[in-house]
């Protein structure tokens, strides 16, 4: 290439960028932070959820609210050592309009956080850790997921109102499983029973057999266990292979169950959990979801990919508010508040915490699904304690 | 906790600690007799597991199944990975500090664990037990008791067993105790030293390999398994003293009970009683519980 051309090329690129502003200016790119776990444990949730986000997107012609999207994605590996300096990549460096994650309640906190300080809009697509929309909640800071106190708490119901009066927990001692250890005593003993041992053991420990046994002893009427991934696996075979399925029954909320079927087998059959999602709800907007969603990714959607469709869906309620403009943001906050989401789990609306309201399930492990048996409460809000707003 | 209780508790203990053994012994020859501080230890332990997983099928349509043919398959591939493994990593680290160990052993454990993810995935597996081994043995009124977790009892005390007496009764035994003690000295007589340690480092990774083969049914298969069994292995091999198999027998054994008993009586601090142990075995014999040997 000679200076002449060198100077052309420069002179055009120099018009097209001048030229560049003057073409969005009716329309400016709306930038979506995605702050996802890519990598690592959670990675297959992390894809999901993305996933889920842009199906709502695609449907609607590449658009939310009026606005294309342009996405800036950081891989959060669920860890909250680097989360701070992840989600200030996102809100510094690349300047997003909204914060879309996570999945780990740890990494959360921080992106609360941060949120709060810089006042960004955050909507969280799965992270269930109670004090997002209790002690931390803020006008800024949705949930289009769960907290963990909803999902355990109606297992406390249903265990009570199937006659048990004598449960045992059992759970890792950390945040979330503390949290759900206490919201299904609360949900038990408002149906009259009472826990009688609350045991747990160190996170990520797998080796339950002391603790299985301690449970033959005491001989409870139930069980109430919340484990997740490879720990739920080996738990409910363990608890199987001790016999103890047969004779005391095991709950728990729906992530002792999900997307892990495959492993457990033959163990978890028959079992029964609670969560705001199901297979073979009755619902057509699911069936519509489930249909596009295959067509899209030749994958069968779960949870998380209903929930980050409805981040999508929540966002596009509050851009609609204000035709667009997201500078507008008290509007655009109120339109979300009050916006009814039509989500593949069944309609729900959000809490003044900014937490769903939405129908517990009671499922049932069938073959390799989690089948919707019925409500097993309805319309259900977190009580949001420690929620000043 | 009544008298039948307790027994079970017992047999878990125990039973925790065979397996605790299985993955402590290979990793105190290796650290004991050749020197080398191995991170990624757990990592064959996961490589077992994985094995367990993806062999079985392979295995079912080749040959019509068998879990002992899986076992033996699984054991010669890992005797021939731990051999090639020594040739072209571990041969160089005898001479080298500890830390360089520590650094090499440690990036082949990011190395494994990425081999997993690209060739099986992230996703949590679990593997069934053979048909004959999957009944239970009923204790007590409520609670039965697996019979495959007997059986796996069973094989770690047979490898116990088998350790002892080539270790102590064989000549390739008293050359691996003697190359353990002066290297040089086994080399002057005439033994080719290189060729013996690379046998041990084989077999060694062949026990934590084993170990993750026949725990695979109980514990899954995840991500990251290996990182655990790690960390207790090697309380395992300081508690019973670095090197010496007997002790790393006595330590499973203690580290088992301190473990399952502490579940049940001091729930809160479930986490920490198994580091107090080491904590107070040290302070009383800072070598371990037995020399080398």
């Amino acid at each position: 290439m000679n200076r002449r051309q060198v100077l052309a090329v420069t002179a055009a690129l120099c018009a097209a960028v001048s030229a560049l502003p003057a073409a969005a200016q009716q329309q400016p790119k709306l930038k979506v932070g995605l702050m996802l776990p890519y990598t690592g444990t959670f990675a297959a949730l992390g894809n999901a959820i993305e996933n889920g986000f842009k199906l709502y997107v695609q449907e609607n012609g590449g658009k939310i609210g009026g606005r294309e999207i342009e996405y800036f994605r950081v891989d959060d590996e669920s860890d909250p050592a680097k989360a701070t300096d992840n989600v200030g990549k996102l809100i510094n460096r690349d300047k997003v309009d909204v914060v879309v994650g996570t999945v780990h309640s740890g990494v959360v906190m921080a992106m609360a956080k941060a949120a709060r300080d810089t006042n960004t809009l955050l909507i969280v697509p799965n992270a269930g850790a109670n004090a997002v929309t209790g002690p931390m909640c803020a006008p800024n800071i949705f949930r289009t997921s769960f907290s963990n106190w909803q999902s355990a708490y109606a297992a406390g119901v249903v265990a009570a109102e199937r006659g048990h009066k004598k449960a045992v927990s059992i759970t890792w001692k950390y945040a979330a499983g503390d949290e759900m250890a206490l919201a299904f005593k609360e949900g038990f003993a408002k149906g009259g029973g009472t826990v009688i041992k609350e045991l747990n053991l160190p996170f990520p420990g797998v080796e339950f057999q002391a603790l299985l046994t301690e449970i033959a002893s005491l001989k409870p009427d139930a069980t109430f266990a919340f484990f997740a991934g490879g720990g739920a696996v080996k738990f409910v075979k363990d608890y199987a292979a001790a016999g103890l399925t047969k004779t005391v029954p095991l709950y728990g909320p729906g992530f002792l169950t999900d997307g892990t079927l495959e492993a457990q087998g033959e163990a978890a059959q028959g079992l029964l959990t609670t969560l705001h999602y199901a297979d073979g709800l009755p619902n057509e907007k699911d069936k519509s979801f489930r249909l596009n969603y295959v067509k899209a990714y030749k994958l069968q959607p779960d949870v998380y990919a209903a929930q980050g469709y409805d981040a999508a869906q929540l966002l596009a309620a509050g851009l609609n508010g204000v035709k667009g403009d997201s500078s507008k943001r008290a509007e655009m906050i109120k339109a979300m508040e009050s916006a009814k989401i039509d989500s593949p789990r069944g309609p729900f609306t959000l809490s003044k915490a900014h937490n769903p309201v939405h129908d517990i399930y009671l499922r049932k492990v069938e073959g390799g699904a989690n089948k919707y048996q019925k409500v097993a409460v309805k319309a259900l809000a977190d009580p949001a304690t420690g929620c000043k707003m | 906790m009544d008298l039948a209780t307790f027994l079970i508790q017992c047999l878990n203990a125990v039973q925790y600690g065979l397996l605790l053994f299985l993955v402590a012994s290979g990793l105190t020859l290796i650290f004991g007799i050749m020197g080398v501080i191995n991170l990624a230890h757990g990592s064959f332990y996961m490589i077992g597991a994985y094995m367990a997983y993806a062999l079985a099928p392979l295995v079912g349509a080749t040959v019509g199944g068998g879990f002992f043919t899986t076992l033996a398959l699984g054991l010669l591939l890992s005797i021939a990975f731990g051999y090639l493994l020594e040739w072209g990593f571990f041969s160089f680290l005898y001479e080298r500090e500890h830390l360089q160990q520590v650094l090499m052993t440690y990036g082949l454990i990011l190395v494994f664990e990425e081999l997993r993810s690209i060739l099986v995935g992230d996703d949590v597996h679990g593997v069934a037990a053979p048909d004959w081994l999957s009944g239970s043995v009923p204790l007590g009124d409520v609670m039965t008791y697996p019979t495959y977790r007997l059986f796996i009892s069973a094989v770690c005390i047979a490898v116990a067993l088998g350790l002892y007496i080539v270790l102590a009764r064989t000549r390739l035994g008293m050359m691996i105790r003697a190359g353990a003690s002066n290297r040089e000295m086994v080399q002057a007589m005439g033994v080719n030293i290189k060729f013996l340690y690379r046998v041990v480092f084989a077999f060694g990774v062949a026990l934590a390999v084993l170990a993750g083969m026949i725990a695979a049914p109980v514990s899954s298969v995840y991500p990251n398994m290996g990182g655990q069994v790690l960390i207790i292995s090697f309380v395992v091999v300081v508690i019973g003293g670095i090197g010496s198999v007997r002790g790393a027998l006595l330590a499973s054994l203690l580290v088992g009970l301190v473990d399952t008993f502490g579940k049940v009586f001091f729930p809160e601090a479930a986490g920490v009683l198994v580091y107090l142990l080491m904590a107070i075995i040290l302070l009383w014999k800072p070598e371990g519980l037995f020399r080398q040997g």
